[in-house]
């Protein structure tokens, strides 16, 4: 790349309350591979609840801060498929009745990447550097998968990662019951979906299970926890920069 | 309009402890979710097909008038009747006329999810008529007097122990201690039973998958030819049939039946694939005098022009059911509605109202995979969300919802505001956790810590970190 690419992170609400070295995590690995890291202030939610429980105007309004917030980086990235996709997949429908923003949201959602498909896809990123000595399986997270259409790219960075071996999950692209609200709408339903996504992952013998987004992360280890199973849960980004030598999500400190 | 008693949240607790239904549930893996990939995978155009048909059918909605009028115009030439019904009461008044202008007592019927959502059956048999369903699954689910859970599949929720113990209720007339432990034996009583019923029926009704513009014909498929002997042996026809089913050609019709089994069991055709035109003619060995078409339109013209209108694109064929995890986990009767699933959470509150089915398009993770498998490539997300804008402008949406989202939308609007209460709230979180790093139970989070854990917050936030880090230089 001829110069180096200002890069918004856009942390996401959850990953800057709940578990915040996924987002030292991400901005390293973007550092390292050569990019200007800056996190916008003023960033707080995407705006995904309202637009998913039907109050659009509240999602415009949050969609217009973050074009606002971010619209001066050359990209955006989203350590989360599912805010990623808000962004890209999103946006443009839900403003494009705003004679001031229909182009700007445009604009962002065809700079806007969920982390690891662009170290993949843009950064031409290759292999990791990190080491992790543990039978990992990976969950395809709903919304990175076929929103995004991303699948193969946390697998090859992955592959890369010392030590690491990957385990393939039965229904890997099944989706794991968070679903945002739906987890607190409908609790025993979500239940049934978790359960049968902590089977899959206690089936494959890995003793870490990954994925893209903290949400569904903060669902399975809820589950994973409460059963008392040993698995440890963590964000993709944490294995891919190093960062785990901190407890897992949920996990004693 | 509810095909069966509660709301999706008032049923999920039994449908998750009902262990038949559950294991039934287990199987749609290995089943029909494993054999549509299959089958995918070996038509290599089927991706292609599946835009082919989209289009084909977005152009016949664009004009479907037309459609309808050249349908009904080469209905009539090949000898049938055409009826227009604009409601559901419509439908079942004209079916009963002719029911009853033909003497009928006995009816034989194929499968039609319309009858169900118009509920006909319990109609004729109040005026005094037999209705007899002919497809296995519906004749199982009639006898034990239940509504369909799954579109394609009706009795997918029962075992064989269930429907042999039906049998044995039901068919008083045979020896109470015949064996039933063989599906074999399950078939053959029901055959023989069905048999009789085809002969003596003096009406025969079926739905049509598609109906065809250019010919006046209607398309029907299934795997056990129940449907062919529903419509050739009595003395007249009924076709019951939705406006949205129309395809403009004999050609477009074959490219819909290449996708429809494929996306539905997994099989490249269902057993009889079958175009049926007009009645029995001179010369005919079989087929009915009368063969007459009831069009339905029943709140489908309402949804063309609008948010829904892709939804007409629907051929039924059950792809977003089986893959769809809510569907999955609690079965098609948990939904209340004639159509369950994705599907059906679109439909339903469209032909029946938003203000009784709100919950069917609120009861979904959003995770896409109903539109990924769907071969007409409808966006059943998009139009659920759709349904909740509406659900939330009208005010439909639950006032706990709508006051959560109401102070989060204040919050989140204001970045300062959102920052000074997440800056105080976090490390205060993460120190009411402890050393555990997460709760069992926290006050109004209880939907979530009945069944899971709540992580708990490691401390300071990303940003206010981000903020030392970059004034400190040092991470």
């Amino acid at each position: 790349m001829a110069k180096e690419p200002r890069v918004g992170l856009f942390a996401t609400c959850l990953v800057d309350a709940m578990r915040p070295q996924i987002g030292f995590a991400a901005a390293k690995l973007l550092e390292d591979a050569g990019c200007i890291v800056e996190v916008p202030p003023s960033q707080t939610c995407c705006g995904q609840p309202a637009y998913n429980n039907g109050d659009r105007e509240t999602a415009r309004a949050l969609a217009r801060q973050v074009i606002d917030a971010f619209k001066e980086y050359d990209y955006v990235v989203v350590p989360s498929g599912s805010c990623a996709g808000m962004i890209h997949a999103h946006y443009p429908a839900l403003l494009a009745d705003d004679p001031n923003y229909a182009a700007l949201a445009l604009s962002l959602a065809s700079r806007t990447y969920e982390l690891v498909s662009f170290l993949v896809r843009v950064l031409k990123l290759e292999r990791a550097t990190a080491s992790y000595g543990e039978a990992v399986a990976y969950h395809d997270s709903c919304s990175g998968l076929r929103e995004l259409g991303i699948k193969d790219e946390p697998r090859q960075l992955l592959a890369g990662v010392d030590g690491l071996e990957l385990r393939e999950l039965a229904g890997a692209e099944e989706c794991c019951g968070f679903g945002g609200t739906f987890c607190v709408k409908y609790p025993d339903i979500s239940t049934k979906m978790v359960n049968d996504k902590v089977a899959d992952i206690e089936a494959t013998g890995a003793t870490t299970i990954l994925a893209g987004d903290l949400g569904c992360l903060m669902n399975i280890a809820g589950r994973l926890k409460r059963k008392g199973s040993g698995v440890k849960a963590r964000h993709v980004a944490e294995v891919l920069a190093g960062f785990v030598g901190g407890p897992a999500i949920g996990e004693e400190r | 309009m509810r095909s069966r008693p509660g709301s999706i949240k008032s049923n999920t607790g039994a449908a998750l402890a009902d262990p038949v239904l559950q294991e039934a549930l287990a199987k749609l893996k290995t089943g029909f979710q494993a054999k549509r990939k299959i089958a995918a995978a070996n038509l290599p155009e089927f991706d292609a097909l599946r835009d082919q048909a989209r289009d084909m059918k977005r152009a016949v909605l664009d004009d479907l008038d037309s459609y309808l009028e050249i349908f009904e115009s080469k209905v009539i030439e090949q000898g049938g009747q055409v009826h227009w019904a604009e409601t559901a009461q419509d439908a079942r008044d004209i079916v009963l006329a002719i029911c009853k202008k033909a003497n009928a007592k006995l009816i034989a019927k194929g499968k039609s999810m319309i009858s169900e959502e118009i509920m006909l059956n319990h109609w004729l048999e109040e005026h005094g008529l037999e209705v007899v369903e002919t497809d296995l699954g519906e004749y199982i689910i009639q006898l034990r007097k239940e509504p369909p859970s799954h579109i394609i599949a009706p009795a997918i929720h029962l075992n064989r122990k269930q429907v042999a113990s039906a049998f044995k209720e039901r068919h008083k007339e045979l020896d109470g201690d015949r064996p039933l432990d063989e599906p074999r034996a399950l078939l053959d009583e029901a055959r023989a039973i069905l048999r009789q019923k085809f002969l003596a029926a003096d009406v025969g009704i079926t739905g049509a998958n598609f109906l065809v513009a250019e010919t006046g014909s209607f398309v029907l498929v299934t795997n056990e030819g129940n449907g062919d002997l529903t419509q050739t042996l009595p003395r007249v026809h009924i076709v019951l049939a939705s406006i949205e089913k129309l395809v403009p050609t004999l050609e477009a019709a074959s490219l819909a039946v290449r996708l429809l089994a494929r996306s539905a069991t997994g099989q490249e055709m269902t057993s009889y694939t079958t175009v049926t035109t007009g009645p029995k003619r001179a010369g005919d060995l079989d087929g009915p005098d009368e063969f007459h078409i009831v069009l339905l339109d029943n709140g489908r013209t309402a949804m063309m022009g609008g948010p829904f209108e892709d939804m007409l694109r629907c051929i039924r064929c059950a792809a977003c059911i089986n893959h769809c995890p809510v569907y999955g986990a609690i079965g098609g009767h948990a939904y209340a509605s004639f159509y369950c699933g994705p599907m059906g959470a679109v439909l339903t509150p469209a032909l029946a109202g938003l203000e009784d089915w709100a919950e069917m398009p609120d009861a979904s993770t959003f995770c896409g995979r109903c539109e990924q498998v769907c071969p007409m490539r409808i966006p059943l997300p998009r139009m659920m969300r759709a349904w909740r804008e509406r659900a939330f402008e009208r005010a439909i949406t639950p006032a706990a919802t709508r006051f959560g989202l109401g102070v989060w939308g204040f919050v989140a609007r204001r970045p300062w505001l959102y920052r000074t209460l997440v800056n105080l709230g976090m490390p205060l979180l993460a120190m009411l956790a402890g050393k555990r790093g997460r709760f069992a139970q926290l006050p109004l989070a209880s939907g979530w810590t009945k069944s899971r854990d709540l992580p708990a917050p490691e401390g300071k936030t990303f940003l206010a970190q981000w903020e030392a880090y970059k004034k400190g230089g040092q991470r």
